[in-house]
C-alpha cells in the first residue's frame, strides 16, 4: 500500500518483554507502517527463557507472543507491514510455528515466516573462554550454564526479508540490527557505507525502548509533563535514504516526542557516545543534531560509523538460584524505631539462630532504602516497610528467610502488618566474545 | 555568567534532567540541561571528582565523564556503581535506575570562588 510522505516507516510495538499492546494495535492499524519492531529481549529475559525450555521443550519464547500475534497480524496484514521480533528466545522455531498456528486460526493463508535461528552458541563456546569486560573466565562461576546466545545483527536477518518474509522472528538478535536490516534492504545501503550504519543504528537505538522516547519513562511532574500517560502512543521513524531520520508518533495519543525526550534515549545505556558497538557498526553518536521540528516530530541526524567490532558478543545465561523478598509494614508514631528492631531481630535470627551463609540486605522502605547504600536515608517517617532480600541457590534459606519475616507478626515490634513474602528464580548472566565465522545464522520460511 | 538572582535554583534538578541505565556493574546516567546558559553551571556541579566524593560506598569504581557539548549534555560512566549490577543486587532497585535521581538531588555549585578551587 502507498505510505505516507516517501520517507521509510518503521515503528516499535513492544520495547521490552512485557510492554503494552493496545497501543501497538492502534499503531499498527493507523500508522502507514513499512515495518514493525517488537523488541522483546534483554540479557536476563533470554537466560529465563532457556530456564523456561529447559522444563518444557516446547516453551521458551515470550510469553506474551501468541497475544501479540492474534492482536497485530490482521492489521499487519491489511496494511502489508512487516513484523520483525526477537520474541523467539531461546526457542524461535516454536515461535514461529505458534506464530503460524495463530495466523491459521485468524484465517490468514500465504503468510511468510521466517524463524531465524544460529544464535545458540552453547556447543561452540568452551568453559575456559575469558569474560568480555572483566577477569575470570565461564568455569569460575561453578553454576550451572542454562544457555549461550550470540547477537546476531542486520546479515542474518537481510535473507530472510529479501525472501519476501512478512513476519521475521529470531531469538537473541542485536536490538538496532532489527531497524537496521529493513533500511539496509530498503535503501540498498552496502556494507561499506558505515555512515548510513551508524544513521540506521542511531534510529534502531533510539525506538529501540518504545515510549521512553515518546514521553515514557520521562515524567517528572511540575518540571517535566506529559500529557495522558495513560495513553502513551508508540514512536514511529520516518527514515530518509541518508539516514537522517524525523521521530514522531500517531495523532490523538498520549505522550510527547520533544528534544528532551529524544535526549534522554540518545545515550541510554550508552557509554562512549563516540562507540556504540553492535554487530554491524561502531556507531557514532557523538555529533548527532536533534532539531524539534514542533507538534511531537524530532529530527535527528549526523551519526557516524566505524568498522564492525571483529568478534560478536554472547551472552551466556545460569541458573543462579532464588531471590527471596519479604517485607512487613510499621506506621504511626515511631514507625522507623519500631521498623529497626524488626531489622535487627530478622538479622539475628537468620545469621545467629539459623546460620544462614547467603547474602541478605534489609531495608526500611520510607525511610531509605533505593538509596542507602549512596547514604541517604531519613528519621521521620511514619510509614516505613521492611524489606528483607535474600539470594540463595539453596531453597530451604529461602523458605527459612520468609517465616522469620512472617513471624514478626507474633514475635516483632508492636502494630507490624501487611506480611508478604515471594520467591523468585534467579539468573546470572556473563558476556563473552566468539568469532564471527563460527556463528552461522540460518533461516527458514514457514507458510500458512 | 551566574545569575545569584536566581537562588530559587539549588539542585541539578532545577536546571536539568536525566536518565539512568546498567550495563553490568556499571551505570550510566546521562543528564540535559534545559537553558545552554546553564551549562557551565551543570558541568562545575557534577564531575567525576564530587561523585566518588558524594557516594564513596556506592560508586567504587571509576567514574568517566563524556561531555557532549553542542547538545549541552552530559554522560557520566560510574565503574562499579550497581552493587554488584541485575545479578547480584539485593538493592530494591536491582538495575540502579533511580540513580538519575541520586544525581539530580546534589545541589548545585553556584559558588564562583569554586573555580579556583
Amino acid at each position: 500500500m502507498a505510505k505516507a510522505n516517501g520517507t521509510f516507516r518503521i515503528g516499535t510495538g513492544a520495547g521490552f518483554s512485557a510492554d503494552r499492546l493496545d497501543p501497538a494495535v492502534d499503531l499498527a492499524k493507523r500508522g502507514q507502517l513499512h515495518v514493525m519492531v517488537l523488541e522483546c529481549l534483554g540479557e536476563r529475559t533470554v537466560a529465563f527463557a532457556h530456564r523456561d525450555r529447559m522444563a518444557d521443550p516446547r516453551r521458551g519464547y515470550n510469553a506474551l507472543l501468541e497475544r501479540r500475534m492474534r492482536a497485530l497480524l490482521p492489521a499487519c496484514r491489511a496494511s502489508g507491514t512487516v513484523i520483525i521480533t526477537n520474541m523467539g528466545a531461546a526457542n524461535p522455531r516454536a515461535a514461529a510455528e505458534r506464530t503460524r498456528d495463530v495466523a491459521r486460526t485468524l484465517g490468514i493463508s500465504g503468510l511468510k515466516i521466517a524463524c531465524i535461528e544460529g544464535d545458540d552458541v552453547t556447543k561452540l563456546v568452551q568453559p575456559d573462554q575469558p569474560f568480555m569486560d572483566e577477569p575470570g573466565t565461564l568455569a569460575d562461576i561453578g553454576r550451572p550454564v542454562v544457555g549461550m546466545n550470540a547477537y546476531l545483527g542486520a546479515d542474518a536477518i537481510m535473507p530472510a526479508l529479501e525472501a519476501g518474509a512478512d513476519i521475521v522472528i529470531g531469538g537473541r538478535l542485536a536490538d538496532p540490527s532489527m531497524y537496521l536490516a529493513p533500511l539496509m534492504r530498503h535503501y540498498g545501503w552496502q556494507d561499506s557505507e558505515l555512515a548510513k550504519l551508524g544513521a540506521g543504528t542511531l534510529v534502531g537505538h533510539l525506538m529501540e525502548c518504545g515510549m521512553q522516547i515518546t514521553g515514557g519513562y520521562f515524567a517528572d511532574p511540575g518540571i517535566k509533563d506529559v500529557p495522558d500517560l495513560a495513553d502513551c502512543g508508540y514512536p514511529i521513524a520516518e527514515v530518509s535514504a541518508d539516514g537522517s531520520a524525523v521521530i514522531t508518533k500517531l495523532p490523538e495519543t498520549g505522550g510527547r516526542v520533544n528534544e528532551a525526550t529524544v535526549k534522554e534515549q540518545l545515550l541510554y545505556e550508552v557509554h562512549d557516545p563516540a562507540s556504540y558497538l553492535t554487530p554491524d557498526v561502531t556507531a557514532d553518536f557523538s555529533r548527532v543534531m536533534v532539531k524539534n521540528l514542533g507538534e511531537d516530530r524530532v529530527r535527528v541526524e549526523g551519526a557516524a560509523g566505524r568498522a564492525r567490532p571483529e568478534k560478536l558478543k554472547v551472552t551466556v545465561g545460569f541458573d543462579a538460584g532464588v531471590l527471596a523478598e519479604a517485607g512487613v509494614s510499621y506506621a504511626g508514631p515511631a514507625a522507623g524505631e519500631r521498623g529497626r528492631l524488626a531489622a535487627g531481630i530478622v538479622e539475628t535470627r537468620l545469621k545467629e539462630t539459623h546460620r544462614i551463609s547467603s547474602p541478605v540486605r534489609i531495608d526500611l522502605i520510607g525511610a531509605g532504602s533505593l538509596f542507602a547504600t549512596a547514604g541517604k536515608t531519613r528519621t521521620d517517617s511514619e510509614d516505613v516497610r521492611l524489606h528483607v532480600a535474600l539470594r540463595t541457590t539453596e531453597r530451604e534459606q529461602a523458605d527459612l528467610m520468609l517465616w522469620e519475616v512472617e513471624s514478626l507478626l507474633c514475635c516483632g515490634p508492636a502494630g507490624g502488618g501487611g506480611y508478604r513474602g515471594v520467591i523468585t528464580p534467579a539468573v546470572e548472566t556473563k558476556s563473552v566474545l566468539i568469532d564471527r565465522g563460527l556463528v552461522k545464522p540460518t533461516f527458514e520460511i514457514l507458510v500458512t | 555568567m551566574i545569575n545569584h538572582g536566581r537562588n530559587q535554583r539549588l539542585f541539578v534538578r532545577d536546571i536539568a534532567h536525566a536518565r539512568a541505565g546498567d550495563k553490568g556493574n556499571t551505570s550510566n546516567v546521562n543528564i540535559w540541561v534545559y537553558d545552554p546558559e546553564d551549562f557551565e553551571l551543570l558541568k562545575r556541579s557534577v564531575t567525576p571528582e564530587r561523585i566518588k566524593r558524594e557516594f564513596p560506598r556506592l560508586v567504587r569504581g571509576t567514574v568517566t565523564r563524556y561531555v557532549v557539548e553542542h547538545l549541552h549534555g552530559l554522560n557520566l560512566v560510574m565503574g562499579e556503581a550497581l552493587e554488584g549490577g541485575v545479578n547480584a543486587s539485593l538493592n530494591l532497585d536491582s538495575h540502579g535506575k533511580s540513580w538519575s535521581y541520586l544525581i539530580l538531588g546534589l545541589t548545585l555549585d553556584t559558588d564562583e570562588k569554586s573555580l579556583q578551587g
